[in-house]
């Protein structure tokens, strides 16, 4: 079980280090190092099974019928990493704790910090492709989080951003390749895909999975064409370079190239490519590290530098040359991140890490100086440190290269100048730094950092002596193991000692130990005058500069696209959208026709046909009144709805008849609420104000439109006639019909079917308008009307003259006025709507009804209140806090849902009680009746919240007029306040 | 009978599109409304036209399917009805708000042309 736990913990020790506050350090570097221990526990109680050459192997199943699964799986080269991914983790967050200051936000740090261990521990423990790739990508966002934690600095956002691109579009690139691997290989397992090793390599789809796969790992190991990045990277803090930028992150690319050795290694194309990309940023970087005026920036060009080395390893396709990289893989870390965190104490110490500022820091901060002397010493090969020893494998390697004379020579050579110019930026490194003259311009005094500051660094370097002395006895047995679980049978024996007498490589590397020394000599003198990089800027070969033009070019070119393909014009939206819909019905019109069907007629009835002549007049004269005379349009196009809900009556619909005919009402009131804040339109004022050229163009738009409006009225009348004059085709309506009743348990179908067996649809469809009606009332918080509409209207006026009426009473017990009467019948009516809504209710499972109509009816009553009453009076007697009735409705028609899970039924099944109870006498119960309950109660409350919201806009202009009249009473405003006061 | 039921659908159709094709916010709001019904009386439609064969299970005419009206355009439509309701609703007060904040009706928030 603890290979999983080593993944979880540090995701669950990020969200809690997430709330812990933000100033906690302590409680901060606590919980991460407890978290990264105990990852380190656990990693180690693996190793005895693992050092036997096991495959410790995790699964949980996710979707077994598409073969997806979690895999977590660690054999040696995974522990190796693990060991390496945690303890360093480890060292870090001890470090960072003195690093970061008290100002720093460290709850962010830290829990970035973790969630990016839990991302590495992913990558490193995936047993299954495709997760590796998710937990790749998640890799690339939490470093994205982490560069850009000084989110003030440009420069951090910059290289936050870079990083980002560069790292998650390899990974991108890495997706393609997995799935191309997967499918070849047969599976996205990895044992599936270790075990295909042969069978990848001969297929034609070799050569493109490769290419992404490379592409993955070279972009996120920093490797030439893609080194860029990395420098940039270097404005994160410095725990997060020594944490990812020398020790995990980038290596994750070559972690990758490692994995997938024995199933992609071995051919020329992986030569060229890893080899190649992998040699010339061996060479670049190392050239580049030399011109660095920033002591990270050495550090950066000089990680690319030794993870070209890494990959020019792998790239040789010799198992010797991998045992090589994997042992370089632990050396680069140890050294490199000791090295990170000596500029960082420099840097936190003096306030710069700029070389040609620094100077003879030994005096001020021996300690410092000790350590970083022993990395860089490591770093440039000096014999007894581990440096060294990867250096002399590696030159071993690089002369037992088959091939051409030019690899066979040049190679070696190559390695030889590398080697020189890693002394030479070594030396720099030191020397500018620690020795020599008293600095006399830094910004702060410096002195020796925290004991625990550098204690982690002293760690490290320990190991790089420890392994640099006696490598047999200190990494070796690991080394085997990680070795085996990649190599297999094929493991070569291999040993690693320090002495391996006079040969070639010890005489390449003291001819790189003198001419580098010779060199940085000769360089120090050239740098005194210039910081230009010899060659590189001469050829102005700036990784950055390309970077961005490149993403300067792809946004032009996606501007021009969206000009050319897109409008912001909505009316212009639309009316693409229906020549497309025109469009797309016209292609199965062209093949085919559409031919009457063969169904009779249904014997045609005049009153229908005249009933529909009033429609569809209303409708016409709908669209033509919808401008100037709104009022009219709004009732002719209610006449049309009239005409509809009288179509369901006709064609046997009674429930939709019912729905239609209150969802009429209610839509009517709501649009009448709305119409007071329109502008006011008249045709004369606006015939008079435009110009006859302008009237034209507008003439010959309508009559575009006019055509349009036509050809779709005939094309969907036509459609509509062929398909009804088709016979039914079998479809699912006949198991509604048949299983009603006996599986249902109601009479009427269509109920049925909302409340029970499309439920879940229905819950669905509730909880949408129940979001609907909190969006409308949210907005409406927030309404600013239009100055002009502020004021009381015309008609308001010229009824209640100097505006009197609004100071009626509204604690009387009727309304005064000429609404007296209608109030009388309003009130009365409340109680019998509530009456016929809870028969509707009651018997909508099997007579026409149910709870959209209940619940509407309601919602009538209560807005009828309001509109004969007015606002104020309305609300000074009933309180409704619609936002409870949707809540509640939600709460019951879930609950009637949940209340199968007892019984071991599915969400929504139907429960039944059927008994007699006294005096009330024999009774059907069913949750069935309690989601229609749930349905009528939302209703009610997002109808009416809708409703009410709406219509106490219109109080806001009056309100300052009422607060001026001191007498009035304060105006209730429930609708708007009401979840404050609840 | 199918005829008229299907000009009715075309005429609230072309009424529909040309309203939805106009400049103004209320004019658009309109549209969608009589758009709706032709959609609504369509689909409905799609259960063929009958008279008479409402869908609630009666002694009489036992659960023989071919004695009732499809009853799944009808639930289809009904869910329908109440969602249009909503989104008509949403729209209306986001056209409220759009008036408020660019202080006109047109759909684009500026005056384009009359």
């Amino acid at each position: 079980m603890s290979l999983v736990w080593i993944v979880i913990l540090p995701f669950a020790g990020s969200l809690c280090a997430a709330f812990v506050s933000s100033r906690a350090r302590n409680t901060e570097a606590w919980l991460a190092g407890m978290v990264t221990l105990a990852c380190v526990v656990m990693a180690l109680r693996c190793y005895p099974l693992v050092a036997t050459g096991e495959v410790v192997r995790e699964t949980f199943q996710w979707a077994p019928g598409l073969g997806l699964a979690v895999t977590f799986r660690m054999d040696g080269f995974a522990w190796l990493f693990t060991m390496l991914v945690t303890v360093m983790g480890a060292l870090v967050v001890l470090y960072a704790r003195y690093y970061l200051s008290a100002q720093d936000p460290v709850a962010r740090f830290f829990s970035f910090f973790l969630a990016f261990m839990g991302a590495m521990l992913g990558v490193v423990l995936s047993g299954n492709l495709i997760q590796l790739v998710v937990f790749w990508e998640l890799t690339s966002l939490t470093s994205f989080m982490l560069i850009a934690y000084w989110y003030h600095r440009s420069d951090a956002r910059r290289g936050a951003r870079m990083a980002l691109t560069v790292t998650a579009g390899g990974g991108l690139c890495l997706l393609g390749g997995v799935l191309v691997l997967g499918r070849i290989a047969g599976g996205y397992d990895l044992d599936t895909v270790l075990a295909a090793g042969e069978q990848v390599r001969a297929h034609a789809w070799y050569l493109p999975a490769l290419v992404l796969i490379a592409l993955g790992a070279l972009t996120k190991s920093a490797q030439f064409p893609f080194h860029f990045w990395l420098p940039h990277a270097m404005a994160a803090p410095t725990p997060v370079s020594v944490y990812l930028h020398s020790a995990t992150m980038v290596k994750a690319g070559v972690f990758l190239l490692v994995r997938l050795w024995p199933v992609l290694a071995g051919t020329d194309a992986w030569f060229w490519m890893v080899g190649s990309a992998g040699l010339c940023s061996l060479v670049l970087g190392a050239y580049m590290a030399m011109f660095q005026r920033d002591m990270k920036g050495v550090l950066a060009y000089s990680t690319i530098s030794h993870l070209g080395l890494i990959t020019l390893l792998l790239g040789l396709n010799s198992p010797l040359a991998l045992i090589a990289a994997i042992f370089h893989i632990m050396s680069h870390a140890t050294f490199k991140a000791s090295l990170f965190m000596a500029a960082g104490m420099v840097d936190h110490e003096t306030g710069t890490r700029d070389l040609s500022r620094l100077s003879g820091l030994y005096r001020a901060m021996p300690l410092t100086t000790a350590l970083a002397t022993v990395g860089a010493a490591a770093m440039a090969g000096v014999p007894l440190l581990n440096g060294f020893i990867s250096k002399e494998m590696f030159f071993t390697e690089t002369m037992f290269v088959s091939g051409n004379a030019l690899t066979r020579i040049g190679l070696p050579a190559m390695a030889v100048v590398w080697g020189i110019f890693s002394v030479a930026y070594s030396l720099r490194f030191i020397l500018q730094v620690f020795f020599g003259p008293p600095a006399g311009d830094l910004p702060r005094d410096p002195h020796e950092p925290p004991l625990w500051m550098l204690f982690p660094s002293a760690l490290l370097v320990l190991a790089c002596l420890v392994v640099g002395m006696i490598p047999a006895i200190a990494i070796g047995p690991y080394l085997d193991v990680a070795a085996r679980s990649v190599l297999g049978q094929g493991t070569p024996v291999h040993s690693l000692a320090v002495w391996h007498g006079w040969n070639l490589p010890l005489i390449m590397s003291l001819v790189a130990m003198v001419a580098g020394t010779g060199l940085y000599r000769m360089l120090g003198e050239y740098q005194r005058g210039t910081t230009v990089v010899p060659l590189i800027d001469w050829l102005r070969l700036d990784g950055k500069r390309l970077f961005e033009s490149l993403l300067e070019t792809l946004d032009a070119w996606a501007d021009w696209l969206l000009r050319w393909l897109s409008t912001e014009r909505l009316q212009v939206q639309l009316l693409l959208l229906i020549c497309a819909a025109f469009a797309a019905a016209l292609v199965p019109l062209a093949a085919g026709g559409l031919p009457a069907g063969s169904l009779p007629l249904t014997p045609l009835e005049p009153a229908f046909a005249g009933m529909w002549l009033v429609g569809g007049v209303c409708a016409v004269a709908a669209a033509v009144q919808a401008k100037y005379h709104r009022l009219a349009a709004l009732s002719l196009a209610g006449a049309a709805g009239l005409a509809t809900c009288m179509t369901f009556v006709w064609f046997s619909a009674p429930d939709l008849a019912l729905t239609q005919l209150v969802v009429e009402v209610v839509t009517i009131v709501l649009l009448l609420l709305g119409l007071r804040w329109l502008p006011r339109r008249h045709q004369s004022v606006d015939d008079a104000r435009v110009p006859l050229r302008v009237r034209l163009r507008a003439r010959t738009r309508r009559l575009r439109d006019l055509v349009l409006a036509l050809i779709a009225g005939t094309g969907v009348a036509a459609l509509s006639y062929a398909v009804m004059t088709r016979p039914a085709v079998d479809g699912i309506s006949p198991f509604f019909i048949e299983s009603a009743l006996p599986l249902g348990g109601g009479r009427n179908v269509i109920n049925v079917i909302l409340v029970d067996f499309r439920g879940f649809d229905t819950l669905g469809e509730i909880t949408v308008l129940g979001i609907v009606a909190l969006t409308v009332f949210a907005l409406l918080r927030r309404f600013r009307p239009a100055p002009e509409s502020m004021e009381r209207p015309v008609q308001q006026r010229e009824q209640d003259g100097d505006g009197s009426a609004l100071l009626r009473d509204p604690h009387a017990l009727l309304p005064v006025g000429p609404m007296m009467l209608p109030g009388v019948v309003v009130q009365l009516l409340l109680p019998i709507a509530g009456m016929v809504a809870i028969f509707f209710l009651l018997r909508g499972h099997d007579e026409p009804g149910g709870g959209f109509v209940a619940g509407l009816i309601v919602a009538t009553a209560v807005i009828l209140q309001y509109m004969v009453g007015g606002t104020a009076w309305a609300e000074s007697r009933t309180r409704i806090f619609p936002q409870y009735w949707i809540a509640l409705g939600l709460l019951c028609a879930a609950g009637a849902g949940m209340a199968a899970w007892p019984a071991a039924r599915p969400f929504l099944s139907a429960l039944a009680w059927h008994g007699t109870l006294p005096l009330v006498g024999e009774m059907h119960l069913s949750t069935v009746l309690l989601f229609d309950v749930g349905v009528f109660l939302l209703v009610i409350g997002a109808t009416v919240l809708i409703l009410v919201a709406l219509a106490h806009q219109s109080r806001r202009g009056h309100r300052r007029q009422e607060e001026a009249v001191p007498a009035s009473a304060p105006a209730p405003d429930p609708a708007v306040s009401g979840t404050e006061r609840g | 009978m199918e005829f008229v039921y299907a000009l009715a659908i075309g005429v609230l159709t072309g009424s529909g599109v040309w309203l939805l094709l106009r400049p103004r916010t209320f004019q658009v709001i309109m549209g969608l409304t009589l758009l709706s019904y032709a959609v609504n009386l369509f689909i409905f439609g799609m259960g063929r036209l009958a008279v008479g064969r409402v869908p609630i299970i009666d002694a009489l005419r036992q659960a023989d399917p071919a004695r009732y009206d499809d009853p799944v355009p009808q639930a289809l439509v009904l869910t329908a009805i109440v969602i249009g309701f909503a989104t008509t609703a949403l729209f209306l007060v986001v056209l409220l708000a759009s008036r408020g904040l660019t202080g006109t009706d047109h759909v684009e928030g500026e005056e384009l042309e009359p």
